[in-house]
């Protein structure tokens, strides 16, 4: 609480920071452990989800439409499961997190008319919740690609973990905004799933960009998450540094999401309690 | 509330004047969405505007709460109490005005609300705990406390759906008051859980009183503001009345809890939307002349009463209390299985007793008319009847009645 001079301002925000981490940490918990709750397979279920998008789009991608890569360069890989993953793990981590974050105020309807804390840990934990999937998918498919030869990923490390950070600013940014909308026009949830469906195939994942031209390209190139998507591919794939024009394109994006999110967010936090 | 509660506020230190919450002006308006846009269609169909209407649950409240004080929120079903409470937690924000809290707040508002059903009791104390603002390290060095303090034993590590609601309640009153708060907002839950618990969450809060800390709760029951508040604030209609001493307050609101309140001519309050009114009530021998009941001997009450127009199914009931206003019984129609179709104009009730059990002494009664569900009172009219109950056949002496038990040896 606010306190009437200056070293107590002080320290009441040092306590609410604590305070708010320990609560980041229980949310983000929650979330974790209710996921998999009562069922047989347990986290085992989190690998299975991509392994079965991967062995989807590999069969109708890759063999029936017959999407062809170019090899790695300079790092020789040649298979279209790899291509296909680093692209399509940042792209499932970033729509599981927007998507989870948009129901989380509504979902937690009852601890916001009842208990005071910051709202917004409830999205930002949704999104952790993602990320902790994310980076365990990630890490196996970093074993994957060395295993396959692409030992350069290796010192490509920081960019991984700067496109990891950059993607989940991103999602953070949109999940504020759109929970925050989505107290006051349900439909945001719904349009959500339709929009994410166009969003995908505007995202060079399940084809290389270089099958684009003209117009389509320049579209693409509006795309923050195709950035996300190009870096990725650059780093895993290829095994080279991704472009600093994607790079710098992404990160702006990423901070222009959050500062939006954390704007349209502070709007709305209080009023939460009464308009859900 | 319990002998215990008046004890502890015999001997625990005087409230101070250092000022822990400082509410000024606050105003808390609400919007009634009489057509919201829930949807992006109806928006846009109807502009951005949605139909409101504007409802000011608090308008320009202040007033200052002091620093080991246990202070009372009073007023009747939507008067703002609740409002103020809520803004004070945070939960809500003023539209206009400043609440200032100084230390560590908790709120009890809904017991265990934030439980995750899938989860286990021991995952949810945690949960709940960093909720209420405890840290991980604190919750570690109290969680036994908190266990012990519910009862919940070695279900601590079942999910807490499976919990019964007692024990679902019992967590979660554990957890919040573990927290050791500076402040404690308790917006009526401590009626919660069974007698056994009530009684340990009552001393609880005595403790706490007697610790020193603040306490807000906000209540209906005349017998805690009494008992337990140093100060009592009363509001209506989302203004502050007034704040005083629970016992000015008290007599105040008492008097003027209706809102179509009326003062007869003894200058005695009395409520009521007035359709019916009770005109008399008197102890009446066979012939009808008003008399005084004996104890142990038949006796009848006679309740008169008159219309001014047509009433369906009222439900007559009074009150028999001791001179100290505590109420010794309450019967009413519907626990008599007596409730007239319709009643028009004038006429009488008589609630006959074969057997009047009451000591001699002096007793008061209240007398109202109720509708058939009891939701709404035709007339309320405290202490109509004073009456002295004579000497009878009954001999004893302790207590106020007499359980006619026969005596025998087996």
């Amino acid at each position: 609480m606010s306190g009437a001079v200056p070293p107590g301002e002080a320290m009441s925000v040092l306590a609410e920071y604590s305070r708010s981490r320990d609560l980041f940490t229980n949310l983000t918990l929650r979330e974790l452990r209710s996921r998999y709750k009562r069922s047989f397979l347990g986290w085992t279920w989190s690998l299975i989800n991509p392994l079965t998008y991967m062995v989807i789009y590999t069969v109708v991608f890759g063999y029936v439409l017959k999407v062809r890569v170019l090899h790695g360069h300079p790092s020789g890989l040649s298979a279209f499961a790899l291509f296909l993953l680093a692209g399509l793990l940042p792209w499932n981590f970033f729509t599981s997190a927007v998507n989870g974050s948009v129901g989380s105020l509504v979902a937690a309807s009852n601890l916001i008319k009842k208990s005071y804390f910051p709202r917004a840990l409830l999205p930002a934990a949704t999104v952790a919740s993602a990320l902790v999937s994310h980076l365990i998918e990630m890490g196996l498919l970093l074993v994957a690609v060395l295993a396959f030869g692409n030992y350069r990923a290796l010192y490509l490390l920081p960019f991984v973990v700067l496109l990891i950070a950059l993607v989940t600013i991103f999602a953070t940014g949109l999940g504020l905004a759109l929970s925050a909308a989505n107290v006051y026009f349900r439909d945001v949830e719904h349009f959500l799933g339709i929009a994410f469906m166009v969003w995908f195939y505007l995202t060079p994942i399940v084809y290389p960009v270089t099958y684009l031209h003209g117009s389509t390209l320049t579209l693409i190139k509006l795309n923050p998450m195709a950035d996300a998507a190009l870096c990725m591919q650059r780093v895993l794939y290829d095994g080279a540094a991704p472009s600093w024009l994607e790079l710098g394109a992404l990160a702006l994006a990423a901070l222009v999401a959050a500062a939006v999110g954390l704007a349209v967010f502070r709007r709305v936090e209080p009023r939460l309690a009464e308009e859900l | 509330m319990s002998d215990l509660d008046l004890v502890a506020s015999r001997t625990r230190q005087p409230p101070g004047t250092e000022t822990v919450i400082d509410v000024r002006d606050v105003s808390k308006r609400f919007r009634l969405l009489r057509e919201r846009n829930s949807s992006l269609k109806s928006t846009i169909i109807r502009g951005r505007r949605t139909v409101a209407e504007d409802f000011w649950a608090l308008r320009d409240v202040s007033f200052q709460v002091h620093a080991g004080e246990t202070f009372g929120l009073i007023g009747e079903n939507g008067s703002g109490k609740s409002t103020m409470l809520k803004c004070m937690t945070r939960i809500l924000t003023p539209d206009r005005g400043s609440i200032e809290v100084q230390g560590k707040v908790s709120a009890l508002l809904e017991l265990g609300a934030g439980f995750h059903p899938e989860l286990s009791g021991r995952e949810n104390v945690f949960l709940n705990g960093a909720i209420l603002g405890m840290s991980q390290r604190e919750l570690e060095r109290r969680f036994d406390d908190i266990v012990d303090f519910a009862g919940i034993g070695k279900f601590i590590d079942e999910p807490v759906k499976n919990y019964s609601s007692g024990m679902y309640v019992r967590l979660g009153f554990s957890v919040a008051i573990n927290v050791d708060p500076d402040v404690l907002l308790v917006d009526e839950v401590l009626a919660v859980g069974d007698e056994q618990f009530q009684r340990k969450c009552n001393e609880k809060v005595s403790e706490l009183r007697k610790s020193g800390k603040t306490i807000v709760m906000v209540t209906h029951s005349m017998g805690s503001v009494q008992a337990l508040c140093d100060r009592v604030a009363w509001f209506e209609h989302g203004r502050l009345i007034d704040v005083g001493t629970p016992k000015e307050i008290t007599d105040r609101y008492l008097g003027g809890v209706q809102v179509d309140r009326h003062v007869d001519d003894g200058g005695k309050p009395r409520w009521g939307t007035a359709e019916a009114t009770v005109t008399g009530v008197h102890f009446v021998d066979d012939g009808g002349a008003e008399c005084s009941p004996r104890s142990g001997a038949p006796a009848t009450l006679r309740i008169t009463y008159e219309t001014t127009e047509p009433v369906e199914r009222p439900v007559f009931a009074f009150v028999v209390k001791d001179l100290e206003g505590r109420p010794i019984t309450g019967p009413n129609g519907r626990d008599g299985v007596c409730i007239p179709d319709r009643i028009d104009g004038r006429g009488h009730l008589d609630v006959t007793f074969d057997d009047f059990v009451l000591l001699p002494g002096t007793y008061d009664v209240d007398v109202a008319i109720w509708d058939e569900p009891m939701l709404k009172v035709y007339d309320y009219r405290p202490e109509l009847l004073r009456v002295d109950v004579a000497p009878g056949p009954i001999t004893e002496t302790t207590g106020l009645v007499s359980l006619r038990g026969r005596w025998s040896f087996g």
